[in-house]
C-alpha cells in the first residue's frame, strides 16, 4: 500500500444556484481515495449527493451545477484541471459510467452490437472486428444467454437485467482504469439483481477494474464493496473499509439506515372480537386483457384463478416479481378491470365486477392506495382539499366540519396541520406518502389496497410509512392487502402471504410458514435472492441455480409457469402435467410436483 | 391582484414586452373609440393619403379620413371578434375533448372521426361559402371563426385529457366512486390548463389573421366600419406611396399577434418550469 491511491478525491465541493439565485453547497468537503483494483461504494439516501458525486469522477457536474472547489485525481490526471476536449477523451475511455436504467440508456433503434463497440470505435482503440470479438468475450464473461448472436438483437429484445450486463459490456470494452456504476440494480427485480451482482463481480475480479458502486442498499454494496462512504446531505458521514462499516458501524446516521435496511418483525395485534365471517373472499378469479375466449380465459391474461380471504383487521401480504400480475389484483377489487370469470365477495356480498352498479358505499369500503404518490396525488389540488373530497363524497361532511377531520386526519398521520392550503408539489416524497395514505383513510374503510406504497421511498422514509401503517392497523382495525415485491418487508407486517408468480398463486400461507423451510422452489428463489448485509453472502447464496435439463413442454395452459426457470423441475412430469395444489406439514399450500419429502433436499 | 402582478414581474423579458402589447392592444379596444379624435366615417382632410400631422397623427386614408380615429375604432371589431372566437371555439372544443376523454371509446371514436372531417375544410374557403350565402355580418362571421377552429382545440385538448385520464389520480378518482363530470372537471381539466391558454393564444392570431384575411377580401366588417384588415385593403392604393394609412394597420396587426404570441409562449414556458 504504499504506491499513491489510484483515485483519489480531496476536498471536494460541488455548488449549485437555487430559484433565489443564491449559490448553496451540493455536496462539500468530499475527500476518498482507492487502489487501484478496489471497488468503493457510496451510500446514502436520494439527495445526499452520491450521484453528484459519481458524475464529478466523469469531470461533469449537471446541469445548473459547478464543481467549485478540490481536486479530482484519475491516475496522472486532475480532472478539475482539464478542458472539454481532454475531459471527451477520457470518458467512454479511461473513466467508464454504468447508468440505473439501461432499459432507457441504449438506443432502440440501434443493434446491441453497434452500441455496445461505440465506445472503442469513437476513441479510435481497436478495429471494428477486434471490437467485436471482444464484445462477445465479455457477453460471455458477463454470463449473458447466446454471447455469440446477442449482439444482433435490438434492445426491446432483452429483458432489464439483460440490458443492464450489456451495459457493463459498454463500459467495459475500453478497459477502463476506472469504472463508475449508479445504482445499476436498484431497478430490477431481486432474483434479477443477483444474477446481475453475480456477474458484475465476476468481471470485476477478473479484471482487475477499479470501480465506484453507487446504492442506497447496504446489503447490495456488502457484496460488492472494499471501502464504503457514508453520505446524508451532501457531506461525508462515516467512511471505512466495508467490514467496519457493516459489522461495527461507529456514526449514529449509519446505524438508522443498518436499522432501517432490514424491517423488524411486527407481532400481529391482539385480534379484537370481531365476527368471524372473512371481509373480503376472492373465488376463483380470472382476468387479463383483451376478448374473452371460448374457454373463458381473457387473450392476454394476467391472473389465473385465484383464491384468497382476508379476516377483518388481518394483512395479507402478495408478493411477486414486476408482471406477476400483483396489482392487476388489486385493480381487479377496485372495480377498475372487471375479471373475466370468478366472484370477489365483500362480507359475503358479491360485488359487481366493474365500476358500474357498485354503491357509494361498496366503494367507500374498499380504498385503493398507489405506490407513486407523485402520481396518485392531482398536482393541481392543495392538500385540504385532496383530504376533503372523500369526506364530501361519501360522509357529506362541509364546511368547518370537513375542515376539522381534516386536521384530525393530518394528526393521524403525524403532518403538521399549517400543511392543509399547502399546494401537493411543495412536499417531499414521504409526506406525499402519507397524504396518499390519508385520503384513503377519510373514506373510513374496512379494507386497504397498498400497492408497493414504500417502494418509491427510501429506506428510512419509508420504514417510518411501514410503522405508521403497523399504528393506524392498531388503532383503527382496518384490513390491509399489502402489495410488494420485497419478501422482507413482507415477512415483517403481514399476517398471511401468497406468492404469485405469472399470475398464479404458487404459495399461500400464514406467516410463520413463510420462515421455515421446504419452500416453493420459486418462494425458495425470492428468500434466497435477498442479499444479506454480509461479505460472502453473494459466493454462498445458491439462489439462481441452472434448472437441469428438460425434455419438450406441452401445451397445456395450466403447466407449472415457473418450470422454465425451475431448479428442482422433473423431467417427464412438469413439462406434461398441470401441478397439484398440496398442503405442506408447515402450514402453507403451495402448486407443485413436489411434496414435503422431495421439497427438503433444495 | 398582487399574484398577477408578481407572476407577470417573474416573466422573461419577451414576456414582458407582449404583455405590454396585448395590455396596449386591449385599452385600444375598450377604450379607443372614447379616444378617437373625430367620427369613423367623416372626410376631415383634403387630401388623401397625406403624411403625418398636428391634426392628423396618422395621416389621411384614400377618402381624406383621419387614420388615426379609423384604427381606434376599427381595433375594437379585430381584437373583440377575435377573442370572443377563440372562447367560444376554446370552450367547445375543450369540453367535447373531455367529454371524450372520460366518455371511452363508445364517445370518442365518432366524435375524434366527426373532427377530423371537420379540420379537412380548408377554413378560408368554407368562410367565403358561409359569406356569400348569408351575406356578412358580425354574428356570422363570430360563428364561422369559431366554427372553423373548434377542430384544432379538440385535437389538442382530447390528446392532452386522454394522457391525463390514465394518471393514478384519476384511477384513484374512478375506484371511488366518482362521477365522470367530477373526473373531467376537477381531475382533469385543472391540469390542462396551461397548454390549453397557449393554445388559446394561437387561436386567437389565427383568428385575427382568419378575420383580417376576409376583411382584406371584402367580406369581413362592412362599410363604413371596418376591421384592421379591412383598413390595410381599402388603402391597399396607397402602398406604392408607402403611405402610413396602409402600413399602420398592418403594424396594427402584427404587434397584436406578435405581442400575443410572446405572451404566451412567455406562459408556457413558465408554465413548464413550474411542473417539473
Amino acid at each position: 500500500m504504499s504506491e499513491a491511491p489510484h483515485v483519489e478525491v480531496k476536498g471536494l465541493t460541488v455548488t449549485a444556484r437555487n430559484a433565489a439565485g443564491e449559490i448553496f453547497p451540493i455536496v462539500s468537503g468530499i475527500d476518498f481515495a482507492l487502489q487501484r483494483g478496489e471497488v468503493l461504494a457510496l451510500i446514502g439516501e436520494s439527495g445526499s449527493g452520491k450521484t453528484t458525486i459519481a458524475l464529478t469522477l466523469l469531470g461533469h457536474a449537471r446541469p445548473g451545477a459547478t464543481i467549485a472547489g478540490g481536486s479530482i485525481r484519475v491516475g496522472e490526471r486532475d480532472l478539475t484541471k482539464l478542458d472539454r476536449s481532454a475531459l471527451a477523451q477520457l470518458r467512454g475511455n479511461r473513466i467508464a459510467y454504468i447508468a440505473q436504467s439501461a432499459a432507457s440508456a441504449f438506443n432502440p433503434s440501434r443493434t446491441i452490437m453497434d452500441q455496445v463497440i461505440e465506445p472503442a470505435l469513437i476513441h479510435d482503440l481497436m478495429p471494428r472486428a477486434q471490437a467485436e470479438t471482444k464484445a462477445v468475450e465479455l457477453f460471455r464473461a458477463l454470463a449473458l444467454p447466446f454471447p455469440d448472436t446477442i449482439g444482433a438483437r435490438y434492445p426491446h429484445q432483452l429483458s432489464g437485467g439483460q440490458l443492464q450486463r450489456l451495459m457493463a459490456a459498454m463500459a467495459l470494452i475500453t478497459d477502463p482504469e476506472l469504472v463508475i456504476l449508479d445504482e445499476p440494480t436498484t431497478a430490477l427485480d431481486v432474483t434479477t439483481q443477483i444474477e446481475v451482482l453475480r456477474a458484475f463481480k465476476a468481471v470485476v475480479l477478473e479484471r482487475g477494474a477499479t470501480a465506484i458502486y453507487v446504492s442506497h442498499d447496504l446489503a447490495v454494496v456488502a457484496q460488492m464493496a472494499d471501502q464504503i462512504v457514508v453520505l446524508s446531505q451532501g457531506r461525508i458521514r462515516e467512511a471505512g473499509a466495508a467490514a467496519q462499516i457493516l459489522h461495527a458501524p461507529a456514526d449514529d446516521y449509519t446505524k438508522t439506515l443498518m436499522a432501517a435496511a432490514r424491517p423488524a418483525i411486527r407481532p400481529a395485534p391482539e385480534k379484537i372480537a370481531l365476527p368471524a365471517a372473512p371481509l373480503l373472499e376472492i373465488r376463483g378469479l380470472t382476468a387479463g386483457y383483451g376478448k374473452i375466449g371460448k374457454d373463458g380465459r381473457p387473450r392476454i391474461p394476467v391472473l389465473r384463478d385465484i383464491n384468497l380471504t382476508i379476516e377483518r383487521g388481518a394483512t395479507l401480504g402478495v408478493i411477486g416479481e414486476s408482471g406477476s400480475g400483483k396489482s392487476t389484483i388489486a385493480r381487479v377489487i377496485a372495480g377498475l378491470l372487471p375479471p373475466a370469470s370468478g366472484q370477489v365477495l365483500l362480507d359475503g356480498e358479491a360485488l359487481p365486477p366493474g365500476l358500474q352498479g357498485r354503491s357509494r358505499d361498496q366503494f367507500r369500503r374498499v380504498q385503493l392506495v398507489f405506490q407513486n404518490a407523485d402520481t396518485a396525488l392531482n398536482p393541481a389540488h392543495s392538500v385540504g382539499r385532496i383530504l376533503a373530497r372523500p369526506l364530501a363524497f361519501y360522509h357529506g361532511l362541509k364546511g368547518n366540519a370537513a375542515r376539522m377531520r381534516v386536521l384530525e386526519l393530518l394528526d393521524l398521520i403525524r403532518l403538521p396541520a399549517t400543511l392543509i392550503d399547502r399546494p401537493i408539489g411543495g412536499l417531499s416524497g414521504g409526506q406525499k406518502q402519507r397524504i396518499n395514505l390519508a385520503r384513503a383513510l377519510a373514506a373510513d374503510p374496512q379494507l386497504i389496497l397498498c400497492d408497493e406504497v414504500t417502494s418509491a421511498l427510501d429506506t428510512v422514509v419509508g420504514a417510518a410509512i411501514l410503522e405508521l401503517m403497523a399504528e393506524l392497523r392498531r388503532e383503527l382495525g382496518i384490513a390491509t392487502m399489502f402489495i410488494s415485491h420485497d419478501i422482507s418487508t413482507v415477512r415483517a407486517i403481514c399476517d398471511d402471504i401468497l406468492v404469485l408468480y405469472s399470475g398464479t398463486m404458487v404459495e399461500t400461507g400464514p406467516r410463520a410458514a413463510f420462515g421455515v423451510a421446504p419452500f416453493h422452489p420459486y418462494t425458495d428463489l425470492l428468500i434466497g435472492s435477498v442479499p444479506e448485509m454480509r461479505a460472502g453472502w453473494l459466493e454462498e447464496s445458491h439462489a439462481g441455480a441452472a434448472p437441469p435439463p428438460i425434455g419438450e413442454t406441452g401445451d397445456h395452459p395450466d403447466l407449472c409457469r415457473f418450470q422454465p426457470r425451475c431448479a428442482a423441475r422433473v423431467d417427464g412430469l412438469c413439462n406434461t402435467t398441470p401441478p397439484p395444489r398440496r398442503p405442506l406439514a408447515k402450514g402453507s399450500q403451495i402448486l407443485c410436483h413436489h411434496g414435503d419429502e422431495s421439497l427438503c433436499p433444495l | 391582484m398582487g399574484n398577477a402582478f408578481q407572476r407577470a414581474k417573474a416573466l422573461p423579458l419577451s414576456g414582458k414586452v407582449g404583455l405590454a402589447l396585448v395590455i396596449f392592444w386591449l385599452a385600444v379596444a375598450l377604450f379607443g373609440p372614447m379616444l378617437a379624435p373625430y367620427p369613423v366615417g367623416a372626410f376631415v382632410a383634403y387630401d388623401v393619403f397625406d403624411a403625418q400631422s398636428a391634426k392628423h397623427w396618422l395621416g389621411s386614408d384614400y377618402l381624406g379620413r383621419d387614420v388615426l380615429s379609423r384604427l381606434l375604432s376599427g381595433a375594437r371589431y379585430t381584437v373583440g371578434l377575435a377573442a370572443a372566437a377563440a372562447l367560444l371555439a376554446s370552450t367547445t372544443g375543450t369540453a367535447l375533448a373531455l367529454t371524450a376523454a372520460v366518455g371511452g371509446s363508445k364517445v370518442d371514436e365518432p366524435l375524434s372521426r366527426f373532427m377530423d372531417m371537420l379540420i379537412s375544410i380548408p377554413s378560408k374557403i368554407f368562410s367565403l361559402v358561409l359569406v356569400a350565402a348569408f351575406g356578412s355580418s358580425l354574428g356570422l362571421l363570430l360563428l364561422i371563426a369559431a366554427f372553423t377552429y373548434v377542430p384544432g382545440n379538440y385535437r389538442i385538448a382530447r390528446a392532452l385529457a386522454v394522457n391525463l385520464a390514465q394518471m393514478d389520480y384519476v384511477q384513484v378518482a374512478r375506484a371511488r366512486g366518482e362521477g365522470r363530470f367530477h373526473i373531467a372537471i376537477a381531475e382533469i381539466l385543472p391540469n390542462m390548463i396551461h397548454p390549453l391558454l397557449a393554445d388559446f393564444g394561437l387561436r386567437f392570431v389565427f383568428i385575427v389573421l382568419l378575420l383580417s384575411g376576409l376583411s382584406f377580401l371584402g367580406l369581413g366588417v362592412q362599410p363604413p366600419d371596418a376591421d384592421l384588415g379591412s383598413l390595410v385593403r381599402e388603402n391597399i392604393s396607397g402602398l406604392g406611396e408607402g403611405a402610413l394609412a396602409i402600413l399602420a394597420p398592418a403594424v396594427a396587426i402584427a404587434t397584436l399577434t406578435v405581442g400575443v404570441n410572446l405572451l404566451i409562449d412567455a406562459i408556457g414556458f413558465s408554465g413548464k418550469g413550474k411542473g417539473r
